[in-house]
């Protein structure tokens, strides 16, 4: 069974072969729900694999094809199947399985529908690639592959400039990162001669704990997972790919390939447990992140921008997880985050398609009226996000926030911080959109309805995901859950080279969790006050900002640092070279070569007289030379 | 076959290549000077001719037979060649009603 896994992938790149290459005769009626089928496929194949290796079978690494095979250069096509990838691949079949289903009623009558399938199940395939790659090259594509697609469909309503703009910018930061990611698989294959996980884990093991070598090909790494996963400093892309469909946002942006780089550290976890220099600044990395993003999210009244800062902080959280050494946790996370945000997502796409593109929470309100599931299944996201049991997000971002306390308070009260945020931006959103009055001027309140059947069956199934889907995994005590014990012989070794040995106690754990816990449900309660109670509004745009306010609303500026120090410069370089040093020196040189030729060519064509008597006389002397020259040589 | 070696070879070797020089250097010359396409193929003619003439008289010298197989080659080479540039000359002579190689300058910058 597990050596049919390359199955897996090939069934959502045979369905955007089918609606890709025949997207204009396709019949549109079909492409969605064939689409959707093909990564259901995928799905039925991936929980058979999940039962198997659930099962105790052993993990396997499987050499599908050569690839690279030139002197002692050898680089397989090979597939790494063990609990992680099998977990890996659940969440990206079954989540990306809703999201196909939910962008049919959402895509309804849209130009580019078959177009949109395409590119979705190429997403699906890439991201099936990565999670199944065996070695850091084979992830690598599907890393590229992830990254075209996110372009693809960020810009996929390319016909306004700014779509295309934002989706150059995702592609461009991520370049920045990939680009540490490439130099980190070089210094890879440098240390360990090759990049097949089996043979680079089993090599790094052998290593002491902070070799230099090891520390450098780490922030590499990272450098890399910062790009794809938007964390500081590369940061600023994701809450622009909010210009692509809504659907896309869930799929790509928020509950798979952003969390690629979560899965690429977890993967790779024995060398970062064998770095702790890496593992501070992975820790500094996403702790501030995940505060940053939180800090600008409170004060964001787009949906989706929300949505967005949103997910960069919880990734945020997912690296503070990898940092402390809890790499269960980050993945359980993963797990829940990508039930959860999707959802969030998909409801905030019903919120938009029902008020015919408004993003804006300033003109929404009272919509639980008009919308009572989207009301009900974006309660559930909501309140698995903020941390409430028995909502799985509670379970996720306590295990983190027990593993910060362990490794240190103060990070554990940072990521207590971050969750009070959370419930507060979530909710601020929540009670805008659905309590109150109807604010918007551009659409008749009465005539809002409830999205197609579709979308409600995989907001409902998501709901039920995010509400329960941590509860079966449960077993006494939260650090020794199914989930965790399932990927342990993953992090064994890992987790024996840097655990201490000290574990929170049942009490101080039940401690922690009840700080939290009565601080999230405050401040529901405050934001209830505020926005409800009071019906306070967030002021227009124009609106006068001072001091820290104006700072957050404006996201820091960091968008705008980055344009003066970098691209304005990189701007002024290129014009400085284009207008002296290209047009005035290599354009001449160019043009010199040119002009030498055609003004020889003139002279000597001069010699071809057509006189053959002087062609004859011509040919004897030079034979006569060439004869002469060879005697005296 | 013996004897016309033996006769061959009671003329001394340098004879030959004299007279080939001598016969080759006629070629060159009318080539360059005539005007007449035909007397320049003859020249031509001479020329290939002078250098038969030499590589059979090595050949004998040298107890090898390639050098006489190779004339055969030479000849039909020679036979095949004169066969185009002669319908050449035929065809120019029906375009300028005459075969004077001056009369051929149109090719030129």
């Amino acid at each position: 069974m597990i050596n049919l896994v390359w199955l897996i992938p090939l069934f959502p790149f045979f369905g955007f072969l089918i609606t890709g290459l025949g997207f204009r005769r396709f019949p549109v009626r079909f492409s969605g729900w064939f689409a959707s089928g093909m990564v259901l496929i995928s799905f039925i194949f991936s929980l058979f694999i999940f039962l198997k290796l659930a099962g105790g079978a052993p993990a396997e690494t499987l050499v599908i094809s050569d690839w690279i095979n030139t002197g002692n250069l050898n680089i397989p096509v090979e597939f790494l199947v063990d609990q992680l990838t099998s977990v890996m691949l659940l969440i990206v079949t079954g989540v990306g399985f809703l999201i196909h289903v939910y962008s049919i009623g959402y895509m309804h009558g849209d130009e580019g529908y078959n177009r949109y399938f395409a590119y979705m199940n190429l997403f699906v395939f890439f991201m099936l690639i990565l999670v199944l790659g065996g070695s850091y090259t084979v992830m690598f594509i599907g890393w590229e592959g992830v990254g075209l697609c996110s372009y693809l469909l960020i810009g996929f309503w390319n016909k306004k400039h700014e779509n295309n703009n934002a989706a150059r910018k995702a592609f461009i930061m991520n370049r920045i990162g990939d680009l540490g990611f490439l130099m980190g698989m070089f210094l890879i294959f440098n240390t360990f001669g090759s990049l097949s996980y089996s043979i680079v884990f089993s090599k790094a093991a052998l290593f002491l704990p902070g070799t230099t070598v090891i520390t450098v090909i780490t922030l590499l790494l990272f450098a890399g997972a910062t790009g794809k996963s938007a964390q500081i400093p590369l940061l600023t892309w994701l809450p622009d790919a909010m210009a692509g469909p809504t659907p896309v946002s869930a799929l790509i942006h928020a509950a798979t390939m952003v969390t690629a780089g979560v899965y690429m550290v977890a993967r790779s976890n024995i060398l970062y447990a064998l770095s702790p220099v890496s593992l501070s600044v992975v820790i500094a990395i996403g702790l501030s992140t995940a505060l940053i993003a939180a800090v600008i999210a409170l004060f964001q009244n787009d949906i989706k921008k929300v949505l967005a800062y949103s997910t960069i902080s919880q990734l945020g959280l997912m690296f503070l997880a990898l940092g402390v050494g809890s790499f269960a946790g980050a993945i359980f996370h993963l797990m829940t985050h990508a039930f959860f945000k999707a959802l969030l997502f998909l409801s905030a796409g019903s919120i938009i398609h029902a008020l015919a593109g408004e993003q804006d929470i300033r003109n929404m309100g009272g919509l639980q009226k008009k919308l009572p599931l989207t009301f009900f299944v974006f309660l559930t996201g909501a309140l698995a996000i903020s941390g409430i049991p028995p909502f799985s997000g509670f379970f996720s971002k306590d295990l983190i926030l027990a593993a910060a306390f362990i490794k240190n308070p103060v990070l554990w009260g940072l990521g207590i911080l971050v969750s009070i945020m959370t419930a507060t931006y979530i909710f601020r959103i929540f009670w805008l959109a659905f309590k109150g009055v109807y604010r918007g001027a551009d659409m008749n309140f009465n005539e809002i309805h409830e999205s197609k059947g579709t979308m409600l069956t995989s907001l409902i199934l998501l709901a039920l995901l995010s509400a329960f889907s941590a509860l079966p995994l449960l077993n006494h005590g939260l650090e020794n859950n199914r989930l965790a014990s399932f990927l342990t012989p993953v992090f064994r070794n890992s987790e024996s080279i840097m655990s201490n040995g000290s574990q929170l106690s049942g009490g101080t754990n039940i401690l922690l969790m009840g700080i939290t816990f009565s601080l999230i449900i405050l401040t529901i309660y405050l934001s209830y006050a505020c926005f409800v109670r009071r019906e306070k509004v967030p002021p227009p745009d124009t609106s006068l900002r001072k001091g820290f306010n104006k700072l957050v609303y404006n996201k820091f500026y960091i968008d705008q640092i980055y344009n003066k120090v970098i691209v304005d410069p990189i701007y002024k370089l290129s014009g400085f070279l284009q207008n002296s040093v290209d047009i005035k020196i290599f354009d001449r040189i160019v043009e010199s070569v040119g002009k030498l030729v055609m003004f020889s060519g003139n002279r000597i064509r001069l010699l071809q007289t057509g006189n053959v008597g002087f062609y004859l006389f011509a040919m004897v002397i030079c034979i006569i030379l060439v004869l002469f020259f060879n005697l005296l040589s | 076959m013996q004897d016309m070696s033996q006769t061959i070879s009671t003329v001394p070797i340098q004879h030959y290549v004299l007279l080939c020089t001598l016969l080759f250097v006629i070629g060159v010359a009318g080539v360059l000077i005539k005007r007449n396409a035909l007397v320049i193929f003859m020249s031509i003619e001479i020329m290939l001719n002078s250098i038969n003439l030499l590589l059979v008289a090595f050949s004998v010298y040298h107890h090898d037979p390639a050098g006489q197989v190779f004339v055969f080659f030479v000849m039909i080479v020679a036979a095949a060649e004169v066969a185009v540039g002669l319908a050449l000359v035929v065809m120019v002579y029906r375009h300028t009603h005459s075969i004077d190689i001056d009369f051929l300058n149109k090719l030129k910058w």
